[in-house]
């Protein structure tokens, strides 16, 4: 077996370094870490997750466990603007999968998607703690309540 | 503070038994103790070599305590003072049941052909529970993932019940980092980094992960299929090699108790399934002495004349899961082990030359199969620097356990054969030779010779019992004559990590050091028949492997007749050209590389 090479721009590697050692490389911030760095790149390509794991002196397939066992963490480049629909149990019960199936049909994406012009990427996650306004959808920073399927035109138009 | 710490007790009852036990102590260990034998599935205790798994998180174990409104589960829960434990009423067994059924809900039921069927914890819970039926099975989903070969190990996630072990030997004992938990919920799975293949990842193929699996997610690469052919074919001479911890082990596959030797019957064993030359690694370890200990004796003479760039400390090279593991993780060192190959692989290139010559058989009419107590040996085995045009120096390495599963198919009664003697001349070995199968082992062989040679004295004792034990890191210093050598050993690859940080670091005091890549040496390999998480298994082969040293007439290496006629028929001097050419290697860089894109 050869060894395996990983290729990043030298940037890149100065900008992960960079928030590695603001945290002083210290492995049990690895979640702080990555959150800092999904937030510059956007997502967490495996090319990012060996940087980070060679920096911080641990095993990849420890970044890799921590990436994909959180929701928040993306391997795949989220849209410009990333919708999320919460399908946490009051959601689900006042049909928040409905409006999930009316933003896959609309925007023509699954789950874990993103629209090829990269504007719009879909996901699902677990409670956002806003089950008064059950059934939530989150666009960016902003969120919306009481969604009904109907809704869901004129919510994507907002960003037209 | 003068005088012992008296320890805190606490009086508890468990099954309307009372018991005391220290502060601390586990419902479990508590209960084991007085033998009530709660089970458990994710746990694991090695107890001596300081190796647990408490993840807590099957939920076999849980037992009742009164006024806890949830079940407890045993193998966390720390004992409280009148604490009233009960681990068998309805509800807990109802609720041990409940677990085992969903487990079971999403696990293949292919046991008949599972490779670990008949030695799988899994299958025995099934059984000791009576589970009959899985209630919902046929709306049941089941995760299914890609299989994953390696040169040594197979992965099947799909019979991953997360129990987490080998994340644990392969992270906390190992430090190697190939396997992490994964995923989350259903998906949830034990893979390498982006659920790559484990020979992208920095796995050393020590298969500790695969000794402690309770069930046939991780297994080995069998060839005996590959070794049954090769004896069929006429045109083939088979040799055989076996290594020294296999002897030690072979027999608890046959029911009997560990630690009880079985040389003679294991001679007899491969003479039955058709090996034209039974012969022994531990010729090749007394061989390997003979290189490794002129190498740390030239080095150290380099030492002592000032050289700085005399690469000490020497380091041991036996072990093929700790070449891998300094060739990914301490790649700038790689010029300080010894360059010594292991015994399986000078014998390999010994048999298809030396031998080969003196028989008349051509190297691509000689199959070499060498029985290891490792899963390591099988990758090693496939370097190619250790083939010539293509033809590897050993064929087949197979794993003490594969050796016990050819024995059962061929239909040899193990328990009743003869003692045979190893044929000549690859077959005869010194005390020297066999203890390379524990922890201290090799360095303890390279000592008795290298005083001979550094002194010019005889040794007037053979035993070196500061080298022996189980405890992870240890040290000694041997008198020769005067110069005080300092000896480091090291058994779990995350122990040698930290005699290597020191190395590195240049703070290391050592004039050599021992490294054996698995807990106990050898005799704990990731092919050895599984402990199941009994460590006195380890502590009983350690002993055979020293009462085997003990009965040899001749104990040191350099006096072994037919490494002696070797070196004069055929290599010459120790370290001199031809056996340089032979018996020695290099080592690669390994370590996972950031290419900077300009």
């Amino acid at each position: 077996m050869s060894s395996i090479k990983i290729e990043l721009r030298k940037e890149d590697v100065d900008k992960i370094n960079e928030i590695c050692d603001s945290f002083d490389n210290e492995p049990l911030e690895l979640i702080n870490i990555l959150h800092k760095t999904q937030e510059h790149f956007g997502y967490l390509p495996a090319e990012i997750q060996e940087a980070t794991a060679s920096k911080l002196n641990i095993p990849v397939a420890q970044v890799y466990g921590v990436v994909t066992f959180y929701s928040f963490f993306t391997m795949t480049p989220r849209g410009r603007h990333p919708i999320s629909i919460c399908m946490g149990t009051a959601c689900y019960v006042r049909g928040a999968e409905k409006v999930l199936d009316e933003f896959k049909k609309e925007l023509a994406i699954q789950v874990g998607q993103t629209t090829a012009d990269g504007k719009f990427s879909l996901s699902s996650l677990r409670c956002v703690g806003a089950c008064g306004l059950a059934p939530v959808v989150l666009i960016g920073e902003k969120t919306y309540g009481r969604v009904a399927p109907d809704d869901v035109q004129d919510i994507l138009k907002e960003y037209q | 503070m003068r005088g012992r710490m008296t320890m805190e007790t606490i009086k508890l009852t468990i099954d309307n038994k009372q018991i005391e036990v220290e502060k601390g102590t586990t419902i479990l260990s508590a209960a084991r103790r007085m033998g009530i034998d709660i089970p458990t599935l994710c746990h694991m205790k090695l107890e001596d070599l300081n190796i647990e798994n408490k993840p807590g998180g099957c939920r076999i174990c849980v037992v009742e305590v009164q006024g806890r409104r949830n079940l407890s589960p045993a193998c966390i829960t720390k004992c409280d003072e009148g604490a009233v434990v009960r681990t068998h009423t309805p509800r807990v067994m109802n609720a041990r049941r409940t677990v085992m059924e969903f487990i079971l809900s999403d696990h293949p039921k292919d046991c008949l052909i599972c490779p670990k069927s008949g030695n799988c914890d899994l299958q025995d819970m099934a059984i000791r529970l009576g589970i009959r039926e899985i209630p919902g099975q046929e709306i049941a989903e089941m995760s299914t993932y890609r299989k994953d070969t390696s040169p040594s190990i197979i992965r099947d996630p799909d019979k991953c019940i997360m129990c987490r072990r080998c994340e644990m030997m392969c992270n906390e004992v190992q430090t190697v980092g190939a396997l992490s938990a994964v995923n989350r919920g259903f998906m949830a799975v034990v893979a390498p980094a982006f659920e790559q293949n484990l020979e992208y990842s920095p796995c050393t193929y020590c298969g500790q992960c695969v000794a402690v699996c309770p069930t046939g997610a991780l297994t080995e690469v069998d060839h005996t299929g590959d070794v049954l052919r090769a004896i069929a074919d006429p045109s083939k001479t088979v040799v055989v090699q076996t290594a020294p911890a296999v002897r030690a082990a072979l027999g608890e596959e046959f029911g009997m108790k560990p630690g009880t030797l079985v040389t003679g019957k294991l001679v007899s064993a491969l003479k039955e399934l058709g090996f034209d030359y039974v012969f022994d690694t531990d010729f090749a370890a007394d061989l390997t002495i003979m290189e490794e200990g002129t190498e740390l004796l030239t080095r150290l003479g380099k030492f002592l004349n000032g050289d700085r760039d005399a690469n000490i400390p020497i380091l041991t090279s036996c072990c093929p899961g700790w070449v891998n593991f300094f060739e990914h993780n301490f790649p700038d060192l790689k010029d300080v082990p010894s360059t010594a190959k292991s015994p399986q692989q000078m014998f390999g290139a010994i048999a298809k030359s030396y031998f080969a010559e003196k028989i008349n058989v051509s190297r691509k009419d000689m199959v070499v199969v060498s029985i290891m107590p490792c899963l390591a040996k099988k990758y090693e085995s496939q370097r190619p620097e250790f083939s010539v045009d293509g033809n590897p120096d050993v064929d087949f390495s197979i794993s003490t356990r594969e050796l016990a599963h050819f024995i059962r198919q061929a239909n040899i009664d193990f328990n009743n054969l003869p003692d045979a003697d190893f044929d000549r001349p690859l077959g005869e070995s010194t005390g020297a030779g066999v203890i390379f199968g524990n922890t201290g082992g090799v360095i303890e062989a390279a000592v008795r010779t290298a005083y001979e040679l550094f002194t010019g004295k005889k040794l007037s004792r053979l035993d070196f019992d500061e080298l022996r034990g189980m405890e992870g890191v240890r040290q000694a210093t041997i008198d020769f004559d005067g110069f005080p050598l300092n000896i480091g050993i090291a058994h779990g690859l995350g122990n040698a990590r930290k005699l290597l940080d020191e190395v590195r670091a240049g703070r290391s005091k050592f004039h050599a050091i021992e490294v054996m890549a698995c807990p106990g040496g050898c005799i704990g390999g990731g092919g050895q028949p599984l402990h199941h998480g009994d460590s006195s298994i380890l502590k009983a082969r350690a002993r055979a492997i020293y009462e085997e040293d003990k009965n040899k007439p001749i104990r040191v290496s350099h006096e072994n007749p037919y490494i002696i006629q070797l070196y004069k028929e055929f290599l010459g001097e120790p370290n001199a050209e031809k056996a340089h050419h032979l018996l020695h290697t290099y080592y690669f860089d390994k370590k996972a590389k950031i290419i900077v894109k300009q």
